[in-house]
This record gives C-alpha cells, sequence and structure tokens, in this order.
C-alpha cells in the first residue's frame, strides 16, 4: 500500500512536466494547426532562463576584504554580488537562494517574446504548407536553438537548486496514517505538482472565463467564421502561440532544481510529450493533461521493483507501449474530437 | 538500357562515374597543401557516404514516394548491425551471411513495425514509428545487454565461436572479409603531391550501393511505384476508387527498412562493431535530414544529402580557431578577428548548428532540396536561350 501511494506521488511530478508541455503543444496544434517539433526546445530555454537569472544575480566584483586573511597573510579577496551591494548582504543571500522562483517572473515576458518572434517570424509561413514541412522545419530550429543553448552555456548540466526551505523531503505518510519514515518525499516535487496545477487551471480559465479566451476557442473551432465577423484571429492565436511558450518555459524554470539543465532535455521531454499529445488527443487540451499524468504514474509504477522484476525493461518501454495500444484501440486518443487531424 | 529510360541511364552512370572516380574526387588538393583538410577521400569517410547513400535511398522510397514520414528508420540500422555482428560471432567473419542476416532481420522487423504503424497516417504514424524506435533503443541499450552489448555496444571477441572460420588469426580477431578479401585493405597511390587511397570495403560498399540505387530507380518507374506516388498524392481517393492501399504502404515500408538494414549490415561489414546510439531517435532524424535535404522524392536526392552531410560532418568539425584565424589573417586585425567570431560557433564542435541552419534553410526556400535548388539554376541559365517561346508558359494552366 505504501508502495502504491509513494509510486502515485512520484508519478506526479513528471507527469506534471509532461501535462505542461502537451498542453503548450496542444494549444498550438489546436490554434493555429501546427505541430511544433521546437516545443521541447522552449521547455530547455525556459530552464536556462532560470540559469541565465542565477548567473545575472551572481555578477560579482572583487573587494579585499582586510577583516580576512588568506594563507599568505594577506588580505582576502572576495567575490561580493553586486545585489549586496544594493540591497545589503542578508537580502541579498535570500534572492540569490530563491533565484528558481524568481527566474518566473524573468521567464515570462523572455518566453513570450520568443514565441512571438517564433510564430511572426517563422511559424507564419508554414501555415500552408504540409504537415511534415511543419515538423521539419520546427525539427530544424529545435536543432539550433539547442546549439545555440549549448555554444553559450556549454555541454555539461548546470545546477540551479531550489530555495533551502523547500529542500529535504517531506513525510508525506504521516498524514495519511502510516508509519514514519514509510512515505518520504521531496518538498520541492510537491511544489512542482502544486505548481503545474496552478498553471492548467489558470490556462483553462483564461480559455474558459476571458473574452479573449472565447474568441480563442471560437477560433479553434470554426476559425474563417470568426474572422468574418471582423476579429483579428491571427493576432489572438500569435498571442496564444506565446502563451503556450510561456507555459513550456515555466515548466521548465520549475523543473531545474528536480533535473539539472543541459541543451539536450528539451528534445528528451518532446519525444514522450508527442506521445502524450498523441495518446490524449491531438487537439484536446484536457486530453493533453490527463494523458501527461496517466502516463508519468504509469511510468512510475513501472519503475517499482516488483514489476521490473516480473517484466524486465517496462520502465523504460511503458510509455510507447502504451501509446502504441491507446492508439490502436482508441485511434483519436482518450479524449481526441472527431475530425482533428484525420487526413 | 537496364530496362530504364534515357534519362535514368544517365543518372545511373553518372552516379557509377561518381563512385567509382571517388578517390579521385574526394581528394581535389595535394596532401601537404593548406586545402588538404577539405579532402574527405580517406577511406572510412567514403566508406559512410555510400552506406548513408544507401540509408537515405531506402528512406526515400518510403518518404519521398509514399510521404509517410518515420521517424524510426535507425531501429532498422541499428538491429541489421546487431545481426550482422551476431554473424560474425557464430558463423565467421566472411560479410555475406552477415549482410545478408541484417537485411533479413531488418525485413522481419520492418514487417511487424510497419503492420503497426501503417493503420494510422500523418503524425500518428511519425508518432507511432518514433515510439517503436524509442523502445528498441531503450532495450538495447539495457533489458537486452546480453544480445545488443549495452552501452558499451556489441563487439567481437576471441571466444566467439565462429564455426565456419578461424576464431582467432595470430592471436587477434581476425578481420571481416569477402571470401579472403579483407575489408580494410587500401591500395595508396601516390601521384605527385597528391594521395589517393583505393579500399576494398569502400569498393564493396560501392557496387552494393550502385545496386540499391538501381532497384530504386526500377521501383520509381514501375507500376508499384506510381501506386505509391498515387498514394501520397491522395490516398482517400485511391480508397475510393476501391483499391486497399495498405499493402502497398507495407511494402514500401518493408523495402526502405531492408535498406536500412543493408545499411547497418554493411556497416558492421566495414567496422564489426555494433552500438545501441546507432538507434537513437537523433539517428532517425540524421536520414530524414540527409533525405530532405537532397531531395526527397528524386532519385539521386538522397545520396546528395547523404553525402552532403557526412562531408560537413567529417569536415566541418575538424575545422578549428587555428585555421579560421589563418584563413582570414589576410583581413586587418579588427576585421579578421570579427569573421572569426562571427563564424567560429558555425565551425568545429558546433557544426550541428550548422546543420541546423542549412536544414532549415532548405525546408524554408528549397522544399525540394539540393535537387530544386540545380534545377532552378539550371532554369535561369536555359530560359535565357528560349525566352521568347511560350512552350513553358503554355504549360501551367492559370490559376
Amino acid at each position: 500500500m505504501e508502495a502504491i501511494v509513494l509510486q502515485l506521488l512520484s508519478g506526479l511530478d513528471g507527469g506534471s512536466a509532461y501535462a505542461l508541455i502537451a498542453l503548450g503543444l496542444t494549444l498550438i496544434f489546436g490554434t493555429l494547426g501546427v505541430v511544433n517539433f521546437a516545443h521541447g526546445a522552449l521547455f530547455m530555454i525556459g530552464a536556462f532562463c532560470t540559469v541565465t537569472l542565477q548567473r545575472i544575480l551572481t555578477l560579482s566584483h572583487t573587494v579585499i576584504d582586510d577583516t580576512q586573511k588568506d594563507f599568505l597573510g594577506n588580505p582576502l579577496k572576495v567575490q561580493v554580488p553586486y545585489i549586496q551591494d544594493w540591497v545589503g548582504e542578508s537580502a541579498a543571500a535570500s534572492i540569490i537562494d530563491w533565484s528558481v522562483p524568481l527566474a518566473i517572473l524573468f521567464a515570462i515576458p523572455v518566453m513570450l517574446l520568443i514565441g512571438i518572434i517564433m510564430e511572426r517570424g517563422l511559424i507564419k509561413h508554414f501555415y500552408k504548407r504540409p504537415h511534415a514541412d511543419q515538423i521539419l522545419v520546427t525539427f530544424g530550429l529545435a536543432i539550433v536553438l539547442q546549439e545555440i543553448i549549448k555554444y553559450f552555456f556549454g555541454a555539461n548540466p548546470i545546477p540551479a537548486p531550489a530555495p533551502d526551505a523547500f529542500k529535504g523531503s517531506f513525510d508525506f505518510g504521516v498524514l495519511l496514517g502510516f508509519d514514519p519514515n514509510v512515505i518520504i518525499y521531496p518538498y520541492w516535487r510537491l511544489v512542482y505538482f502544486a505548481f503545474a496545477a496552478i498553471i492548467i487551471a489558470g490556462v483553462f480559465a483564461f480559455l474558459q472565463f476571458t473574452t479573449f479566451g472565447m474568441v480563442v476557442r471560437a477560433g479553434m473551432a470554426d476559425r474563417e467564421t470568426v474572422g468574418l465577423l471582423g476579429i483579428d484571429i491571427d493576432k489572438r492565436f500569435t498571442m496564444m502561440f506565446g502563451l503556450a511558450a510561456v507555459v513550456a518555459g515555466l515548466a521548465g524554470v520549475m523543473y531545474t532544481p528536480i533535473n539539472s539543465p543541459n541543451y539536450h532535455m528539451g528534445m528528451d521531454f518532446l519525444v514522450i510529450s508527442f506521445v502524450v499529445v498523441v495518446v490524449g488527443g491531438m487537439g484536446s487540451l484536457p486530453g493533453a493533461v490527463l494523458a501527461g499524468f496517466v502516463l508519468g504514474i504509469l511510468q512510475s509504477f513501472a519503475s517499482m521493483r516488483e514489476v521490473i522484476e516480473f517484466l524486465p525493461g517496462i520502465n523504460q518501454v511503458v510509455i510507447y507501449l502504451a501509446a502504441i495500444v491507446i492508439l490502436l484501440t482508441r485511434p483519436r486518443g482518450l479524449l481526441g474530437k472527431r475530425g482533428v487531424m484525420e487526413d | 538500357m537496364f530496362g530504364l529510360n534515357a534519362k535514368n541511364t544517365r543518372l545511373l552512370f553518372l552516379v557509377i562515374f561518381l563512385v567509382a572516380f571517388a578517390p579521385f574526387l574526394m581528394n581535389p588538393f595535394p596532401t601537404d597543401s593548406a586545402m588538404a583538410q577539405f579532402n574527405a577521400g580517406y577511406p572510412d569517410l567514403m566508406q559512410r557516404f555510400v552506406i548513408f547513400g544507401i540509408f537515405a535511398i531506402g528512406f526515400n522510397i518510403l518518404f519521398g514516394l509514399t510521404g509517410y514520414l518515420s521517424f524510426g528508420h535507425a531501429a532498422f540500422l541499428g538491429v541489421g548491425s546487431y545481426a550482422g555482428v551476431w554473424m560474425f560471432k557464430l558463423l565467421g567473419m566472411n560479410i555475406i551471411p552477415a549482410i545478408a542476416a541484417s537485411v533479413v532481420v531488418a525485413g522481419l522487423l520492418s514487417v511487424v513495425i510497419g503492420f503497426v504503424c501503417l493503420r494510422r497516417s500523418g503524425i500518428y504514424f511519425s508518432i507511432l514509428t518514433l515510439a517503436f524506435a524509442q523502445m528498441m533503443f531503450s532495450l538495447a541499450a539495457s533489458v537486452l545487454t546480453p544480445i545488443t552489448g549495452g552501452e558499451t555496444g556489441l563487439t567481437l571477441s576471441l571466444n566467439d565461436p565462429r564455426i565456419f572460420g578461424a576464431g582467432a588469426v595470430d592471436g587477434n580477431i581476425p578481420v571481416p572479409g569477402f571470401f579472403g578479401l579483407e575489408m580494410r585493405s587500401t591500395y595508396e597511390m601516390v601521384m605527385g603531391g597528391w594521395s589517393f587511397s583505393f579500399n576494398t570495403g569502400y569498393y564493396f560498399c560501392a557496387i552494393i550501393m550502385v545496386l540499391a540505387f538501381y532497384a530504386s530507380i526500377r521501383i520509381f518507374q514501375s507500376p508499384f511505384g506510381l501506386m505509391l506516388r498515387a498514394i501520397k498524392t491522395n490516398q482517400t481517393r485511391l480508397n475510393y476508387t476501391g483499391l486497399n492501399s495498405r499493402p502497398y504502404t507495407l511494402a514500401a515500408f518493408v523495402i526502405s527498412g531492408m535498406y536500412a538494414g543493408l545499411a547497418g549490415g554493411l556497416m558492421v561489414a566495414m567496422d564489426p562493431l555494433a552500438g545501441a546510439e546507432r538507434m537513437f531517435w537523433t539517428a532517425s532524424g540524421e536520414v530524414v535530414i540527409m533525405t530532405i535535404l537532397g531531395g526527397a522524392g528524386t532519385m539521386i536526392g538522397p545520396v546528395l544529402g547523404a553525402g552532403a552531410i557526412k562531408y560537413m560532418e567529417n569536415i566541418v568539425s575538424k575545422i578549428n580557431k587555428g585555421i579560421l584565424e589563418q584563413w582570414f589573417s589576410f583581413m586587418p586585425d579588427g576585421m579578421s578577428d570579427i569573421f572569426v567570431t562571427l563564424i567560429y560557433p558555425f565551425i568545429g564542435k558546433g557544426w550541428h548548428l550548422t546543420l541546423g541552419v542549412v536544414f532549415m534553410l532548405v525546408i524554408i526556400f528549397l522544399p525540394g532540396g539540393l535537387v530544386e535548388g540545380g534545377q532552378r539554376i539550371k532554369s535561369i541559365f536555359s530560359r535565357k536561350k528560349t525566352e521568347d517561346t511560350p512552350a513553358d508558359g503554355a504549360k501551367t494552366p492559370a490559376e
């Protein structure tokens, strides 16, 4: 029983990342009809927003500290972050400590800008081209973005720790009445899950309860008619692309403490996210979220020792296996609608 | 000739000429000149040109003709490699059983995968093939380690049975050969400042590539090829005429899977080791890029694309900062620094960036790849001559 709860929990954070990326992919697909292979790269860029912010915050200058001596007896040279000069030592320390959550604020405008530039500069020209061309050009873009990041940040993973307040683990089992130390779960993963839930709820609320969202939904259903009503639907769809980029970027920002960002993390997630989108049903937002969590949990259950002993290697392939089974039995995915990507 | 029309015969002879004289064509610069690093005429690279040429030709039969974009073709190449190495381990170092086994195993696998994946088309097909390939990669790297050697890869060892061949020659593992003809043996010819190497393995691969190319031309010309093109144009309409298109797509899938297996078999025949990274999805992406870059749906395109990419991979990635500075040293100091800084990210380890940029440019501006580029250049020159003949304009109807 403990094991099941534990696996359920650890499936949630992987599942949240899949769900967030898949949500963005589906948004782009549902509005613009474009299959975006560069979405993983957006996730990766989000993660590197954290790294960039961390580097900016820790930009330092050298100060000679007379109170401390190095081993030769000379005054010690200390690196002091500029930010410390402005706000004082303890405030600076806590700002640097909280750099990952702060990166959210940094990443939103950056990702929005990247998303809009990408859509206006490249994707726009591919609406009328076949899906294969869209896949290929975004695949090329993903390679380019990945290599640019690699050029600036190197090929090695760069650690970005969570704030001290969220380090360590939480004894989750005690709450549910299990023995202590049976179900322990890192705080940050709980934070990630909560964050993902908020973002997902926010996106749905935005689409459901705002006029902008209503127009976008109308445009998803029938683009031509909305255009005929005199609404500039293209501009709104561009904004949706930006929003999808922000969602992917934020998923990346918050994922950095779980997995140190490296330049190919986007590609690793992308392959799975596509599987998630297809399993959920192309163009269905609830489907993408549902499939993300289902596959995340499925993967963590498949990694249980008992299961691996019974079926070796199942943890590596369970997602793909599930995708194959679902696509063959339910061709439109879990919640897919008729008429989407049927050609 | 050979059942080909005049144009395709010319194409075939062009390819034969190119691969036969590749050792000369690839080595245009004297060995000790500054340009020698652009020489690609060494055996290892030439072998890769033709092997990836085969891989891309096969991929083109599926993607170029039917329009089904497979993102998992490297799986067949990887499986072919494993089958080849196992033949070396079990039977002996003759490459014929190894290559035959790789083709057969890859063919069988593609029947299974194709049967499942071809139930869907479009993006779903791409994702399904991707899922299968990733699954095979994960399994090969982890659970199937006894068969595949896991992450270190499958290599030969002295204790292999090799029932039809010697277990060891002079205490070493024997090398792959074709009835005594060693694949790695190379004849060096020195002419003045030039040196050309003629490698047995390269010519073996080249002959197979010419045969594979010939087969692909025949497929393109045949009624079967026409049927595949009809599937690409409008599958729904084809189905409405009462034709079941799936046997045709499955046949195309299996053929292209066998081409990939053949390429995998040749790879291990040249260098008898196989690793799981050959099946990783980026490897599948690479063959897609090759085919598109050269021109999907054209006969010569994939071969050109494979050559271009492998050339870039090996030559561009070898240029380093020192060489770059040397090139621009004729400029004033500031200028040369600017140029070096601008170009540096694209060379050496950054060659993937060049690849990505080139690939994007091709997709955006030249969807037909290098072949279309060549045709456009040709039409610029020929249009001047036939400016006043309206034959070209008359053929295209008004929109």
